[in-house]
C-alpha cells in the first residue's frame, strides 16, 4: 500500500462528472478573465483616446473598477461557491475592516476630490 | 521499502525539516538570539542614561540602538518567540499530525530569518537605521537617513513575508486540521488567540508591506509619496504605519493572553472561567484594534472631532480587556493554586498588564496626551504592556511547555529566583519612568542635563535593568544546568494538565498522534480523566501514517530573497562592489527558480509503517 501511493498516478483520480465540473469552471474563468481584460482596455481607451468626455471619465473608470472588483471577488475569490464559508467569512471581515479604515484615512488626510 | 525515511546527518536534518515541532524549536532559538541582542542594546542605552551627560554612547550610536532595539524586539524577538509556541503547540492542541502546509511552514521560518539577517547586516555597512522603529518621514527620507534605513525597509519587507505566510498557514491549520469532535468552541484558548492574531497579521502586515514598498520607491527610485516639497504627504506615512502598528501590538498580546489562559487553569486546577466570553472578548479586541490607530497621532493636528472619535474608540478596548482580566481572576478564585515558576509568571502578568492598561487609557485622553506625548511616560506604558505582558507570558509558556519540548524540567529553584530578580528589576526599571515622563523627560534622547530632578530616577531605572539582565543570565544558566541535571520527563503529562498536547508521549513522535484522538469536550484530556480512563479514545484504527519529506528548498528560496533585498539596498550604496541589479535579479532568479522546481518535482512523502507505530506505542503509551 505504502509503495504504490508514493508513485505518481498514471490516471486521474477524478470521476468523469468531476472532470466535467472542472472543465466548466475553467471555461467560466477564461471568459471572465477575457471580460476583465476587455474592461481594462476600455478604461485605458476612455482616458487615452478621449472617447468619453473629460468630466465623465473619472466616474466612468470608477464604475468599471467596481465591476471588475465584483467579478474578481465572485469568480476568482470563489465568493459564489458553496462550501467556502470560511473563505467568505474572511473576505467579508476583510471588507468590514478595510472600508471604514480607508474611508477614515481619506477623511483624515483630506482627500475630498477624486 | 522505497517509502522509508532515510538516515540523514543531524545538521542536514534541521536545515531541511518541515516538522512543526523542530520548526518551533528553531523559532525559539532564533527568537532568543535576537532577544538577547536587542536586550544588550537596551542595557547599553540604559547605561548611557544612568548619569546626566554621560559619554558611554555617542548620540548617533544611541539613535541606531534605539531603532534596532525596538525593531528587533517587536519583529525578530517577540513575534518569533510566540510563533515558536504556536508552531509547537497548535497542532498538538487540536489533535493534528502537522500544520496544513508543512513546506510553507519551513519557508516561513527561513524567510523570517533571512529578513532578520538582512536587517542585522546594516552594522557592517556604515551603521544601523536611526529613525526610530516607526521610521517617520522626513527623518527616514533619503535626505536625512543613510543606507541603514534601506536595511530597515528591505529587512522588514522580507521578514514580513515570512510572518505573513506562517500566519496564513496557522489559519488554514486551525480551520482544516482539527481532530474529530474538536469544534471551534472547544478550541483551547491559546489556539483561539493564535487564530485571531493570525487574522490580524493577515490584515495588518499587508498595509505594512504596502507602506514599506512606497518608502522604498521614495528612497531608492526617487518617488515622492512622502516628500512634501514634491507634492507628497508625510502624515500619510504615519497613518499607514500605525494602521499596521497598532494591530501589531495585539498580534503580540493576544497569543500572550492565550498562554496565560492555558497556564492559569492548569495550575489553579479549575476550568477557565467564562470560556465563551473569553473567545468573544478576543474577537472584539481584535476588531477594535484596527479602528484606533490614530491615537498615536493626537498631536499631529487631526482636529478635535477626529481626536475625540479615536480617543473614545481606544477607551472601549478596556471593556473586553477587563472581561478577560476578571475571568482570569475568577479562574484563580477558590482554585487549588500551585505557585511554580510558570504560575508565578502567569499570575504576575495580570497586575502588571492592568497597570499598562491603565496608563494606556490615560494616554488615550487626547487633550492630556499633548502632555504625555513623546515623554518617558509612553516608554513606561508600552514596556508595561510589552515586558510586563508579553515577555512574562513568554516565560510562563517556556516553563510550562519546556518538559514537552525538551523532555526535561527546568530547575524550579533557579526558576523562582529568576522570576523574582526579573520581576523586581522590571518594576525598578519601568515604574520610575512614569514619573520621569511626568517630569518632562523626553523620549528618544541620548542624554539629559543634571540637577533637573531626573538624576535619581534614571539611576534607579538603570539599576533595574541590571537586575533584569541578571535574571536572563540566570535563565540561561537554568537552561544549561537543566539540560544536564534537570529532572527527566518521560510521562506524557507531568503537570496533570487539561489539553491535548499532554496526551501525546514525551518525546513526541514525529507523527504526534499514533491515532487521531476523539474529542468529547472542552479540555479534552481532563474530561477523559474524570469521565473516562484518563486516555484519549482513538478516532481511527492504527494505520500507516503519511508524512511529508523534508526539503532544502525553503532555505534556498529565502537565500534568494535575501540577495534580492540586498540588491535593492545596494542601489543606495555609494560604491557597491558589484552591480546591484545583478544581485537583485540573481536573487529573484534563485527564488523563483526553486519555486518552479518545487512545483514540477513530484514528492509524495513517505509512510510510517504500522509496525513502527505499534512499536512506538509500546514504548510511550498514548
Ligand atoms: C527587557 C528590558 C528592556 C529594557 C531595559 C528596554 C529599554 C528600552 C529603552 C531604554 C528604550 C528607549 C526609550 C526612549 O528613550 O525612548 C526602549 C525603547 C523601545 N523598546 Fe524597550 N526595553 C526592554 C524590553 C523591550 C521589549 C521586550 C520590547 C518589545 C518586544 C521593547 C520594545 C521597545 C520599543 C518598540 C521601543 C521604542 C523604540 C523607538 O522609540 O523607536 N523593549 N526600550
Ligand atoms: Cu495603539
Amino acid at each position: 500500500m505504502a509503495d504504490n501511493l508514493s508513485q505518481p498516478f498514471d490516471k486521474s483520480a477524478m470521476t468523469e462528472e468531476e472532470k466535467r465540473q472542472v472543465n466548466k469552471e475553467i471555461r467560466k474563468q477564461i471568459v471572465v478573465f477575457a471580460l476583465m481584460i476587455f474592461l481594462t482596455i476600455i478604461s485605458f481607451l476612455a482616458v487615452g483616446a478621449d472617447i468619453v468626455p473629460r468630466s465623465f471619465a473619472i466616474p466612468f473608470i470608477l464604475l468599471l473598477a467596481v465591476v471588475q472588483f465584483a467579478l474578481q471577488l465572485i469568480f476568482f475569490m470563489h465568493l459564489k461557491d458553496k462550501d467556502h464559508g470560511w473563505a467568505t467569512a474572511f473576505m467579508i471581515s476583510g471588507i468590514f475592516i478595510t472600508v471604514p479604515t480607508i474611508a477614515a484615512l481619506m477623511l483624515l488626510i483630506g482627500v475630498v476630490k477624486y | 521499502m522505497a517509502a522509508q525515511k532515510q538516515e540523514k546527518s543531524v545538521i542536514w536534518d534541521w536545515l531541511t525539516t518541515v516538522d512543526h515541532k523542530k520548526l518551533g524549536i528553531m523559532y525559539l532559538i532564533a527568537g532568543t538570539l535576537f532577544f538577547v541582542k536587542a536586550g544588550v542594546m537596551a542595557l547599553f542605552m540604559r547605561i548611557q542614561l544612568m548619569y546626566p551627560e554621560m559619554n558611554f554612547l555617542s548620540g548617533q550610536t544611541f539613535n541606531e540602538f534605539i531603532t534596532m532595539h525596538g525593531t528587533i524586539m517587536l519583529f525578530l524577538a517577540a513575534t518569533p518567540l510566540l510563533f515558536a509556541f504556536m508552531n509547537y503547540v497548535i497542532p498538538l492542541q487540536i489533535g493534528a499530525r502537522d500544520v496544513a502546509f508543512p513546506f510553507v511552514n519551513a519557508l516561513g521560518f527561513w524567510i523570517f530569518f533571512a529578513g532578520g539577517l538582512l536587517l542585522s547586516l546594516s552594522w557592517f555597512f556604515g551603521g544601523g537605521p536611526d529613525a526610530g522603529w516607526t521610521a517617520y518621514v522626513p527623518l527616514s527620507s533619503r535626505d536625512y537617513a543613510g543606507v541603514g534605513l534601506d536595511f530597515y525597509v528591505l529587512g522588514l519587507q522580507v521578514s514580513g513575508i515570512g510572518t505573513l505566510i506562517s500566519a496564513i498557514n496557522f489559519l488554514v491549520t486551525i480551520i482544516n486540521m482539527r481532530a474529530p469532535g474538536m469544534t471551534m468552541m472547544r478550541l483551547p484558548l491559546f489556539v483561539w488567540t493564535s487564530f485571531i492574531s493570525s487574522t490580524l497579521i493577515l490584515f495588518a502586515f499587508t498595509p505594512l508591506a504596502a507602506g514599506l514598498a512606497l518608502l522604498m520607491l521614495d528612497r531608492i527610485f526617487g518617488a515622492q509619496f512622502f516628500i512634501p516639497s514634491m507634492g507628497g504627504n508625510t502624515v500619510l506615512w504615519q497613518h499607514i504605519f500605525w494602521i499596521f502598528g497598532h494591530p501589531e501590538v495585539y498580534i503580540l498580546v493576544l497569543p500572550a493572553f492565550g498562554i496565560i489562559s492555558e497556564v492559569i487553569p492548569a495550575f489553579s486546577r479549575k476550568r477557565l472561567f467564562g470560556y465563551t466570553a473569553m473567545v468573544f472578548a478576543t474577537m472584539i479586541i481584535a476588531f477594535l484594534g484596527f479602528m484606533v490607530w490614530a491615537h498615536h497621532m493626537f498631536t499631529v493636528g487631526m482636529g478635535p472631532v477626529a481626536n475625540s472619535i479615536f480617543a473614545i474608540a481606544t477607551m472601549t478596548i478596556a471593556v473586553p480587556t477587563g472581561i478577560k482580566i476578571f475571568n482570569w481572576l475568577f479562574t484563580m478564585w477558590g482554585g487549588k493554586i500551585t505557585f511554580n515558576t510558570a504560575m508565578l509568571f502567569a499570575s504576575s502578568f495580570v497586575p502588571t498588564f492592568v497597570l499598562g492598561g491603565v496608563t494606556g487609557v490615560m494616554l488615550a485622553m487626547a487633550p492630556v496626551d499633548y502632555l504625555y506625548h513623546d515623554t518617558y511616560f509612553v516608554v513606561a506604558h508600552f514596556h508595561y504592556i510589552i515586558v510586563g505582558g508579553i515577555v512574562l507570558a513568554l516565560f510562563a509558556g517556556l516553563f510550562y511547555w519546556y518538559p514537552k519540548m525538551f523532555g526535561h524540567m527546568l530547575n524550579e529553584t533557579l526558576g523562582k529566583l529568576f522570576f523574582w530578580i526579573f520581576y523586581i528589576g522590571f518594576h525598578l526599571t519601568f515604574f520610575v519612568q512614569h514619573l520621569l515622563g511626568l517630569m518632562g523627560m523626553p523620549r528618544r534622547v541620548y542624554t539629559y542635563l543634571g540637577d533637573q530632578g531626573l538624576d535619581t530616577f534614571n539611576f534607579i531605572s538603570t539599576i533595574g535593568t541590571f537586575f533584569m539582565s541578571a535574571g536572563v543570565i540566570l535563565l540561561v544558566i537554568n537552561v544549561i544546568y537543566s539540560a544536564f541535571k534537570g529532572e527527566r520527563v518521560t510521562v506524557a503529562d507531568p503537570w496533570d494538565a487539561r489539553t491535548l498536547e499532554w496526551a501525546v508521549p514525551t518525546p513526541v513522535p514525529e507523527y504526534n498522534f499514533a491515532q487521531t484522538p476523539q474529542v468529547r469536550s472542552l479540555d479534552p484530556l481532563f474530561y477523559e480523566k474524570i469521565h473516562g480512563d484518563g486516555t484519549m479514545k482513538p478516532a481511527e484504527p492504527i494505520q500507516p501514517i503519511h508524512m511529508p519529506n523534508g526539503s532544502i528548498l525553503p532555505l534556498i528560496i529565502s537565500i534568494g530573497l535575501f540577495f534580492a533585498g540586498l540588491g535593492f539596498i545596494m542601489m543606495n550604496m555609494d560604491n557597491p562592489i558589484i552591480n546591484p541589479w545583478i544581485v537583485a535579479i540573481g536573487g529573484l532568479v534563485i527564488t523563483f527558480g526553486s519555486m518552479f522546481v518545487r512545483s514540477v518535482k513530484e514528492d509524495h512523502g513517505y509512510y510510517v509503517p504500522v509496525e513502527q507505530v505499534k512499536a512506538d506505542l509500546k514504548k510511550g503509551g498514548n
